[in-house]
């Protein structure tokens, strides 16, 4: 049995993949104010136009803090995705404006993938999303697509940061605001600056009993306007602190402890240090971005066919170096937190073990390993994030590091003693949403991706056990492993 | 060779047990990585440690249980396999093994449904069987690259990263040192280990190694309840359960590029996951509402027969050039003895490797991409 050569390789990728399910002028992922009027605006000028948007999204996402950091905070109304949607709309009269305007709607669907040709890859039939809904996943091309996906919350460990209460600025806002669903009664809010100020203002609107506000700095961060709107409300505002210890019980969070020793009563504890324009498509696709602080971090960089609007293309530009004041908040933590801090709470990587680049705790720890930290790993190049994930496991959970990929960026820059912009952003991937493989998979896939599929490259001369080589064997195991394959 | 000095071209798997090896034999090692240790498929694969193909098969059967106490850090290994059949053909294909590996002693055993559950409780009752190969197995691969340069350290080599090679010097019909960017490291002898990028450095030696390079994909999913066993393959997916618990597979078409000198511009994954997420889903449906929390891309390269080439050179005589064709994670215990035993002692002592000499191409056509259908898509 001869190999034939055909200049074919019928296992190559070549081919196989299907062609999207619909192709649009324009894909606005995110249907928030300025998703919104892009999409209405494309429409009038006769584009076709799909608006998606990932919320509601189900209670267990919520659950794993998945997209904003909901801490555990939100009612069991939450959990009943059609009175969700129904709020939604409530709440958002401009969506039906945008269906009138013929824009096409699909609301609890999200963008998980951007996928188009380039460096690495030249297979794909035209550049497409991945969308799911909590049915099942597709396709779609699109000519451009515009970014809405907003910010998402930034979170800093605190002792005990790892029970329920503990949430974002942006979840407690949109368990607020939108859906009316916050379990929590009295809130401490970490941060001063905007975002801080006005988390505390909506919570008070909402009667809700703000604690008071936690400064790591000595003076007030925000707005002036804002800072008297708080304290004439009466809300303390606690300067040079931050949070030395918490305690709590089954329901969370039930009092934390400043480090001027002030005792706190709260069954909530609010980050609302900062956001983070919400890149991962971005990243994940492989498109520019660019770090700013004063506008909260990574942003897109722009492309011809690719535009972000809103928070995802950068929080409003005050003057305000956000990163300095998120780094000010984690030189803090890493004075006050003890070394068995989580700091990763999916993989419960402790602070010792992020900073020791110890591995997690189901692996035998010899001594050669506990001799190694981050300061030997320094002596071989600069900090990595990706490498710090793979070694020790920070960042490597179901949040999808949502939770801890920004703290850890930061403790790196912090413990090698480098500006924050030297360290690498650690790599977002598709899924950029945690998505079950029943969703996630292709199930009416073409017939050439079956017929192109492999175990691994379809070499019939790889896999011939070496002392079959010349023996009968080997055509027995070509005709019966590679039937087909290059004769 | 003791006490000589030998540079590493490539901080990979193979690479770096090439100079663990060599290290352990009190040769000064010096591992050069264009980035950092084991970024490219080195860090970015199945994991599995069963490759019965081989020449290298019994040697890296070998040394994988004792791989952790050798090398003095973790590296997850785990012992046995399971080929789980999802289809009469495939059910056909894996007895047809099976019946392989009892001719040559491989222990293997045939599982019935009831018994495939047992040990992978996440598979379904809609399988036909499978083989449980009682050799074999899997570990962590971006633990073991860690450990393999860490243990090298230990032994006194030295890692270089972010160093692309950007040449040699030559006399006297040897290789006398390695160029970056930054630096010129003498050396009296040279393994050139940098998987997609050997073509192009062996070119400058006047070397001509036949290789095309390709990108595959893999995804993976939260955590899952630990199975008995967690190497699991079969329906044409390969992969396993992570210590973690996560399930790590991948499998399916590839597609082939041109990978630069100072290789692949990037490694994208594609919808590919969808295929890839229905097969994990088919084979293991009882982790079907599992979420896919990653998914990410590896190039590799193959030579033309899909077997490793692993063989030191006539000209220059101290070069030793290995690339493990798209199979070098299982192996790299005993690839890098092999490299070891090719740099010390010209030969290798524990196996015949004759089948992966380079000149096993002499004589290959120059269109053999072309002809093989290799080619990057236009």
């Amino acid at each position: 049995m001869d190999l034939n050569f055909t200049g074919t390789d019928v296992c190559a990728v070549n081919g196989t993949q299907s062609a999207p399910e619909a192709t649009y002028d324009l894909v606005v992922i995110g249907a928030g104010p300025s998703g919104i009027t892009a999409a209405i605006e494309a429409a009038a000028s006769g584009a076709s136009v799909l608006l998606v948007d990932e919320n509601p999204v189900s209670g267990a996402l919520m659950g794993n803090d998945t997209p904003l950091y909901f801490g555990g905070r939100m009612t069991a109304a939450t959990q009943n995705t059609d009175r969700m949607l129904e709020v939604i709309f409530m709440s958002m009269p401009d969506l039906e404006k945008a269906m009138d305007a013929g824009v096409e709607l699909l609301l609890g669907t999200t963008a998980w993938g951007v996928y188009r040709n380039g460096p690495g890859v030249q297979s794909l039939p035209e550049q497409v999303v991945g969308l799911a809904d909590a049915e099942r996943s597709w396709l779609v091309g699109f000519d451009r697509i515009v970014l809405a996906t907003g910010a998402r919350d930034l979170a800093i460990a605190f002792p005990g940061w790892n029970q329920p209460g503990v949430m974002g600025a942006a979840a407690l806002q949109m368990l607020l605001s939108r859906y009316g669903a916050f379990s929590g009664r009295r809130i401490a809010i970490l941060g001063s600056h905007d975002l801080a100020l006005e988390t505390a203002i909506l919570a008070v609107a909402h009667g809700l009993d703000v604690a008071g506000l936690v400064e790591v700095r000595d003076a007030p961060q925000g707005d002036a306007a804002l800072i008297n709107k708080i304290t004439s409300a009466g809300i303390a505002i606690y300067y040079g602190q931050s949070i030395a210890a918490s305690k709590g019980g089954l329901d969370g969070i039930e009092s934390i402890t400043l480090t001027d020793g002030t005792n706190i009563a709260c069954d909530t504890v609010c980050v609302a240090i900062g956001l983070v324009p919400s890149i991962e498509l971005v990243d994940a696709m492989h498109g520019p971005r660019a770090l700013d602080p004063a506008r909260g971090g990574y942003i897109p960089a722009g492309e011809p066919n690719v535009t972000a609007v809103g928070l995802c293309a950068g929080l409003p530009d005050t003057g305000f170096d956000h990163v300095a004041y998120r780094m000010d908040w984690v030189r803090a933590a890493l004075r006050v937190n003890a070394p068995d801090t989580i700091i990763c709470q999916c993989e419960e990587v402790t602070l010792a073990d992020l900073i020791g680049i110890q591995p997690p705790n189901y692996l035998p720890r010899p001594a050669a390993i506990q001799a190694r930290s981050l300061d030997t790993l320094l002596n071989d190049g600069p900090a990595n994030p990706d490498q710090i994930k793979r070694l020790t496991r920070s960042g490597m959970g179901v949040c999808q590091g949502r939770r801890c990929r920004d703290q850890v960026a930061m403790m790196l820059a912090i413990e090698s003693d480098k500006p924050f912009g030297t360290i690498p952003l650690a790599s977002h991937r598709a899924p950029v949403r945690p998505l079950p493989l029943k969703i996630l998979a292709e199930w009416d896939e073409p017939a050439a991706m079956d017929a192109a599929w492999d175990v691994w490259f379809g070499i019939p001369t790889q896999w011939v056990p070496v002392e079959d080589i010349g023996t009968e064997y080997q055509d027995a195991h070509r005709e019966m492993l590679y039937t087909g394959m290059y004769t | 060779m003791s006490g000589s000095e030998v540079v590493i071209v490539g901080g990979g798997v193979t690479g770096l047990s090439a100079g663990w090896w060599l290290a352990k034999s009190g040769v000064k090692v010096t591992v050069l990585d264009k980035f950092i240790v084991g970024w490219e498929a080195s860090g970015r694969n199945g994991g599995g440690a069963s490759h019965y193909s081989s020449p290298l098969f019994d040697e890296e059967q070998r040394l994988w249980p004792q791989m952790d106490a050798l090398l003095g850090y973790p590296t997850e290994h785990q012992k046995g396999r399971i080929l789980i059949a999802m289809t009469e053909r495939q059910w056909d294909q894996y007895r047809f093994i099976a019946e392989r590996h009892t001719r040559l002693n491989h222990p293997v055993e045939l599982l019935d449904v009831k018994q495939v559950q047992e040990a992978v409780p996440l598979a379904g009752d809609n399988c036909f069987g499978g083989v449980h190969y009682k050799f074999g197995g899997h570990a962590n691969p971006q633990r073991t690259v860690q450990a393999y340069a860490w243990a090298l350290q230990d032994l006194g080599g030295k890692i270089i990263q972010h160093s692309p090679v950007t040449g040699f010097e030559t006399a006297g019909g040897k290789v006398t040192a390695v160029k970056t960017g930054n630096a010129t490291y003498g050396c009296d002898a040279v393994v050139v280990a940098a998987g997609p990028q050997i073509p192009q450095l062996m070119a400058q030696l006047g070397v001509d190694v036949p290789l095309a390079a390709a990108r595959a994909e893999m995804i993976i999913t939260e955590p899952a309840p630990m199975m008995p066993l967690g190497g699991v393959d079969g329906h044409k997916i390969y992969g396993r359960q992570t210590l973690r618990g996560n399930l790590a597979y991948g499998g399916g078409p590839h597609e082939w590029l041109d990978v630069d000198a100072d290789g692949p511009a990037a490694r994208p994954s594609t919808p590919l996951a969808r295929n890839l997420a229905k097969r994990v889903a088919e084979l293991l449906p009882k982790a079907a509402h599992l979420n896919v929390i990653r998914s990410w891309a590896g190039v590799i390269e193959n030579s033309p027969d899909g077997r490793p080439i692993i063989d030191r050179l006539t000209s220059p005589d101290n070069v030793v050039v290995a690339s493990m064709s798209s199979v070098g994670f299982g192996l790299s215990p005993a690839s890098g003895h092999a490299i070891r035993d090719l740099v010390i002692d010209g030969a290798c002592s524990f196996t015949n490797i004759d089948l992966l000499k380079l000149s096993r191409f002499d004589g290959l056509e120059k269109d053999w991409r072309e002809k093989r259908g290799w080619m990057p898509i236009a």
